[in-house]
């Protein structure tokens, strides 16, 4: 896999480790990054096109002679191929889904052959706007395509034909990732025979949107955005990306989650109102320092770029709103997982698309955890959760 | 009327022999999936359980019958467009909140229902009354502080609320439970002597059918 100069990327993002830890079973141990070059050119929805690209990604496990027992992760906004295990140099620096992937886990890799993809447009490694335009040998910056779910699938589905993999055992994800594993089923029917969808949605709603908006306004107004060309003026837009990561995190989390870690809490135990407009409540510090921490290690195009793909995603847009007809296609069998206090993507949107499944009489299962973390439950380990992905998987593996 | 359908609970395996052959399922209240499993390998059904309890939803996805979890009494809209040829309550009714609007909605869901309902008025339950204690026993294990059931119903009870609705009755069963798991038909004094009472109706107009 040679041909594009290995880091055509101006900054690479940095992962940092997240929040949870590795649970009582195995871990995947040291893992390496890899990366594979696309020289043909890559036509996207939006009409643009890439001459080339680069996908970072990771596996664990081991492929099975007849191929069968691959595990697609797909990844939500600010996460990467880095799904478990930890890096042999470096920082500690967990993958972000480790509690779900290794051995003796929900997906245990004893069984599947586990493959995390960084998605195009994203900052981990795989080419994005920090990356080098091959044309200009500048960062692509303002000009890097706007790309869609289904652009990131059929990305993916490259990779997937480069390692020989015809059919994914399952594809999985949380969230945005759980999009991805949705389109999979209707982008490329033959080949996904199950599709985990969690915490998801079939679309954003306009509240959704609402939020991204804001999220983006604060980058585009920064005065350190330069149009999206900040990489030449050696400066990043990180107020703006900051505040996008603030509003981000307040739909992650549930009231009654931030009211337990927080309440009212004011950083100065012993005394008063301080009557001023720095950090005085804990949320507030707790969130200053999220956006900050994020706008160190994450590229701000990449936040516009992920935000634009949730937007637009909408498999029936194309069916004049029906769902159902828009999942026709699909051949998989699917488990969907929702979470009672998810109010970013409430029970009722994964409903939907279960309802669709059954419209369609496609096989489903479908668990509602009642679970305190809001949108943020799907990366923690529930055992309620984690049962259900493990009997899923039970069946699957009982398939190949 | 025992052992026809090995490893099936007897009023399951009741309900089972209502069941056409290949028909498209609906089982509200399915439990471990047990009926949905059986109906599948010994009838070529297909069709869906919905289940709250989240340990019954992992006995379900272990025995690959295809579970949702849903309430009965507010999860019922996730089905609405599926049109199936049965629903099934099996012994689920008496737990609803708004158990008429429950009714109405299920026979939407499908061109035919098998309820089965524990009938309250067995002649055990009138002597424990007289007693001065609400019934407790194998049947309705529950004290009354702490019980999923919240709408019991004598046959004639529910039988009225069918006429009432409605509701085209083809076919009743009265059955004996016994300690030992086995059901025997009852055909005379079946309000007194029933402990379960299964019915197939259905809530569509003939020309719907």
């Amino acid at each position: 896999m040679s041909g594009l100069p290995r880091g055509p990327t101006v900054k690479k993002c940095v992962k940092l480790a997240p929040m949870h830890h590795a649970t009582e079973s195995g871990s995947v141990g040291p893992v390496v990054e890899q990366f594979a070059d696309f020289h043909e050119p890559f036509s996207l929805a939006s009409g643009q096109s890439l001459s080339g690209f680069t996908l970072a990604y990771e596996t664990y496990g081991t492929l099975n002679a007849d191929r069968s027992n691959a595990v697609l992760v797909c990844h939500a906004l600010n996460a990467s191929h880095h799904v478990a295990g930890t890096y042999a140099q470096g920082p500690v620096n967990l993958g972000w889904w480790d509690n779900m992937v290794g051995p003796g886990k929900p997906l245990d890799t004893r069984e599947f052959f586990v493959l995390g993809v960084n998605n195009l447009g994203s900052c981990f490694g795989s080419t994005g706007p920090a990356s080098l335009d091959p044309a200009t040998g500048q960062p692509y910056g303002s000009h890097f395509p706007v790309v869609t779910v289904e652009d990131w699938v059929r990305a993916q589905a490259l990779l997937a034909d480069r390692l020989g993999i015809a059919q994914f055992a399952a594809v999985m994800g949380g969230s945005l990732g759980g999009m991805q594993a949705l389109e999979w089923t209707i982008a490329f029917p033959e080949r996904v025979r199950h599709a985990f969808v969690i915490a998801s949605t079939p679309r954003l709603s306009a509240q959704n949107i609402a939020f991204n908006e804001v999220a983006r306004r604060a980058i585009l107004k920064d005065p350190d955005f330069h149009g999206g060309d900040y990489y030449a003026h050696q400066v990043v837009p990180s107020h703006g990306l900051s505040v996008a990561r603030m509003i981000g995190h307040i739909t992650y989390l549930s009231d009654d989650d931030m009211a337990q870690k927080f309440g009212r809490s004011l950083r100065d135990n012993g005394g008063g109102y301080r009557f001023g407009f720095e950090a005085e409540f804990e949320i507030e510090n707790y969130l200053r320092h999220q956006g900050e921490k994020f706008s160190r290690y994450f590229d701000a195009n990449t936040y516009l770029l992920i935000t634009r793909a949730l937007d637009y995603f909408d498999p029936s847009r194309t069916t004049g709103g029906d769902l159902a007809r828009a999942l026709e296609p699909a051949r998989a069998s699917f488990s969907v997982v929702s979470f009672t206090t998810d109010w970013r993507f409430p029970p009722e949107r994964s409903r939907e698309i279960v309802s669709a499944l059954i419209q369609n009489g496609s096989a489903v299962n479908y668990a509602e955890i009642d679970a305190p973390h809001g949108h943020d439950a799907f990366l923690m380990s529930d055992p309620r959760y984690h049962a259900f992905v493990r009997e899923n998987f039970k069946q699957l593996r009982a398939q190949i | 009327m025992t052992g026809a359908l090995s490893g099936l609970r007897a009023d399951l395996a009741l309900i089972a022999q209502w069941v056409p052959r290949g028909a498209k399922v609906l089982d509200l209240g399915c439990g471990d999936g047990a009926l949905l499993e059986w109906l599948s390998q010994n009838k070529g059904c297909r069709g869906y359980g919905a289940e709250i309890d989240e340990g019954k939803v992992l006995s379900c996805v272990a025995r690959g019958v295809h579970v949702i979890q849903a309430d009965i009494d507010s999860g019922l809209s996730i089905f609405a467009h599926a049109n199936f040829d049965l629903v099934i309550l099996s012994q689920a009714l008496q737990a609803t909140h708004q158990t008429e609007r429950v009714l109405g909605d299920i026979a939407r869901l499908g061109r035919e229902v098998i309820v089965s309902i524990p009938n309250f008025g067995h002649w055990s339950h009138i002597q424990s009354l007289l007693t001065g204690h609400m019934p407790v026993n194998d049947r309705l294990p529950y004290e009354w502080y702490d019980t999923p059931n919240r709408h019991l119903a004598t046959t004639k009870d529910f039988e009225a609320l069918l006429h009432q609705m409605g509701m085209r009755v083809m076919e009743r069963l009265y059955v004996r439970e016994d300690t030992g798991g086995e059901v025997h038909r009852v055909t005379w004094a079946t309000t007194l002597r029933a402990t379960l009472a299964l019915y197939r109706f259905s809530g569509m107009s003939s020309e719907h059918i």
